[in-house]
């Protein structure tokens, strides 16, 4: 296989759609350290890069692996990154230096069991809030969730395209059962995909200021060896790019990284809802498990329960104002995760008074159909 | 500033940041001196320059270079110079940073980026402890040495960092310190046109912490640079720094190898045969 | 090959920071601690003995602070 795009039908596992649609987005390079169950990633990216004439590096760990990923995207190339919640963990530093100082980057998170070294070949959703508030400071940032191999793909060009807009990096929360599950992948023909680009300076050199938004809060972004000459730090900083430990600069910069992703929210945000319009019951959920709680949605719908599922595309920002809509007429809503407890929290902070059912799945699969079901007739009564 | 600042290097610093931060005889600013004369008698184009730095005092130093500059986190300059010379060969990336970030928290890193001879040069300024937070020992700290966090003396054994980064497959090694600052100039052009991983140490004095501590004012530590420091020629493993003995300067390694950069491209062709 | 700017020696001021090292190191003691202060506080070197520098640059390349600089002597 040596054409950039692979247009077409394939049968691959979701780790494999996720590189493709890293080549497909136009990253130019790529480093990681070998994990369970992300390694899957790298080895399609190390046959596919050279051919291409693009840069894969395999790092001695996942903290050089970031750094070197936010390095290459300041030299003016896409770039991206995929591990695991270990890897994850040590990343969040360098994550944080990426969202201070703008740089686009995609961060893969083949999520599995935790905490610690736990279930490395069996899938979990338990990472969904260290990807939110790992780094520390007030952070925003965007996650995707894909629920297929299909997405994988998908999903992976469009986290490229939102850490282009944004300047920010941009995580898929992909996991264990996703990353190893074989289905049909289909490929766009090239001129089919959608490809969003850094917006560039549009003034001479001299007259650059690296950290100067406009109203989009989002600022031109020179890279290295333009000519430009800029400046960047992680330290608080001025529009030129200098440190600058004053409040008022402290308070102007961390609103305008915030405000940025929050007021751009609904822009950003994806979810897809079915059999929403009518139902009694709102199964909210994301990644692998909603394909669980679709068909418990059906087989609920079947019993003549009004169900309805509203499947979280994106993750983060978290669509609390669509959820909060949508709970306004249900009997309750169901959250199945497979974790202990983590984006149940962000629903119920959003639906309020309605009663929530959160059902938490450890280890290896996402909640049953049938599990799921039994909470539907519950809050259905 | 009422004073009009009519300096001959203002092309080649960030004028309007200075003063710097460092404290008064700090050999920082003699590096950093060096390391701009050095672009300057070069005539190299700063365009192609980019100079990156981790944290502490060291870390500094990129905010007041007139090339592109980027400050980064703690002990990881050198995969964030690994991902800017690897995906653009044109630039040089130019690491100055501290022993401290080098050699504790960046260790793997520096000893990676050496074994896979990324094209870039690291200026380390070895100052025997942790500046900024207070002086503190750490990887390069001689044996016996006080500081706050060793107040009856260190009793670690310090790096060697010449002989570390030789094994670990530099292509250029060498040792000077902040008084024999013509040689260390010299050494820096050698680095920046050198293609391949290029590492100079460079022994400077922490006046107020280090030198404040062990009983040495900023004169004291420089005459003690001058009176110890010996150019020799000798293999890396036997240039160890110890109180009261000869410390020994000068180069250590100079091979030619090929550079990451060369090997991947390489490996662009034997993937498409 | 841009040789150091040759002849006058000059002290930049608000620059220094009072460390000594060109009074110190300069090969012909030019430099001698005076009792003026800049804006902030430090004890600023003077040259006292201009006329038996010999332009090595010695002082210009070890000042930490970029606060000496040679201009182009206009008597020559």
């Amino acid at each position: 296989m040596s054409e950039t795009i692979p247009t077409g039908k394939h049968f691959v596992h979701g780790d494999w759609a996720c590189a493709e649609g890293a080549i497909a987005a136009g990253c130019g390079y790529f480093a990681a350290y070998p994990i369970t169950p992300a390694t899957e990633i790298s080895e399609h990216i190390a046959s596919r890069f050279p051919q291409l004439g693009r840069r894969f590096v395999q790092f001695e760990d996942e903290i050089g692996a970031i750094a070197s990923v936010i390095g290459a995207s300041f030299s003016g190339m896409k770039a991206m990154t995929a591990t695991s919640g270990p890897g994850i963990s040590l990343m969040l530093e360098n994550i944080g230096l990426a969202v201070m100082t703008e740089v686009p980057c995609v961060i893969v998170n083949v999520m599995r069991g935790g905490p610690s070294t736990g279930q490395p070949t069996m899938g979990a959703q338990a990472d969904v809030m260290q990807c939110r508030w790992g780094a520390h400071g007030d952070v925003e940032i965007i996650a995707l969730a894909p629920q297929s191999v299909q997405e994988c793909f998908d999903l992976t060009v469009h986290a490229f395209n939102l850490s282009e807009e944004y300047r920010t990096p941009v995580f898929l929360l992909s996991d264990a059962n996703i990353g190893h599950m074989f289905e049909k992948l289909e490929i766009p023909a090239a001129d089919e995909i959608e490809i969003v680009n850094r917006k560039k300076p549009q003034v001479f050199p001299p007259d650059y200021k690296p950290y100067e938004a406009d109203e989009s809060m989002v600022p031109p972004m020179a890279c290295f060896g333009e000519g430009y000459r800029f400046y960047s730090t992680g330290l608080t900083h001025n529009e030129m790019g200098y440190p600058d430990m004053s409040v008022e600069t402290q308070d102007k910069l961390v609103r305008r990284l915030c405000d940025k992703i929050r007021r751009n929210k609904k822009k950003i945000n994806m979810t897809e809802e079915t059999m929403t319009e009518d139902c009694d019951v709102l199964v909210v959920t994301y990644g692998v498990t909603a394909r669980s709680a679709a068909s418990a949605v059906q087989m609920a719908r079947r019993e003549g329960i009004k169900a309805g599922l509203l499947r979280l595309i994106t993750l983060w920002p978290f669509p609390d104002w669509k959820i909060e809509e949508l709970a306004d007429n249900v009997k309750g809503v169901v959250v199945p995760e497979m974790n202990y407890g983590q984006l149940v929290r962000e629903v119920e902070r959003s639906v309020k008074p309605t009663p929530v059912e959160f059902i938490p799945k450890l280890g290896e699969n996402p909640p049953s159909p049938d599990e799921i079901l039994e909470r539907i007739r519950r809050l259905a009564k | 500033m009422t004073e009009q600042i009519d300096y001959y290097l203002e092309d080649y610093l960030r004028m309007d940041r200075l003063p710097h931060i460092w404290c008064a005889g700090c050999g920082l600013g003699i590096i950093l001196k060096s390391y701009v004369q050095a672009l300057y008698e070069l005539e190299y184009d700063l365009d192609k320059i980019v100079t990156v730095s981790g944290i502490g005092c060291a870390g500094r130093a990129s905010g007041y270079v007139n090339t592109d500059a980027f400050h980064t986190t703690h002990g990881r300059a050198l995969p964030f110079a690994t991902g800017i010379s690897t995906s653009n060969t044109d630039i040089k990336p130019v690491v100055i940073s501290g022993d401290g970030d080098l050699f504790a928290i960046g260790g793997n890193h520096l000893i990676h980026a050496a074994r896979r001879n990324i094209n870039m040069l690291v200026i380390c300024s070895n100052n025997f402890n942790y500046g900024m937070t207070g002086a503190q020992y750490g990887p390069t700290t001689p044996r016996d040495m006080r500081t706050p966090t060793s107040p009856y003396g260190n009793i670690e054994n310090p790096f060697n960092l010449v002989s570390l980064v030789s094994s670990a497959g530099a292509t250029m090694v060498s040792r000077w310190t902040v008084f024999h600052v013509n040689q260390l100039k010299n050494s820096i052009k050698k680095g920046l046109t050198k293609n391949g991983f290029s590492f100079i140490e460079v022994l400077s004095p922490c006046t107020t912490g280090y030198g404040r501590l062990n009983k040495m004012s900023p004169i004291d530590m420089m005459r003690d640079l001058r009176d110890t420091c010996k150019i020799r020629k000798v293999h890396p493993t036997e240039a160890t720094i110890e109180p009261g003995k000869e410390v020994i300067i000068g180069d250590f390694v100079d091979i030619e190898k090929p550079t990451y950069a060369d090997v991947l491209d390489q490996l662009t062709r034997r993937s498409t045969e | 090959m841009f040789p150091l700017p040759k002849n006058k020696v000059k002290i930049i001021k608000s620059l220094c920071k009072g460390c000594g090292y060109c009074i110190e190191f300069c090969p012909k003691n030019v430099f001698e601690r005076s009792t003026e202060l800049n804006e902030k506080g430090v004890t600023l070197p003077e040259i006292v003995r201009g006329d038996e520098c010999i332009s090595c640059g010695l002082c210009v390349m070890l000042c930490p602070d970029f606060a000496i600089t040679m201009e182009e002597n206009p008597d020559e």
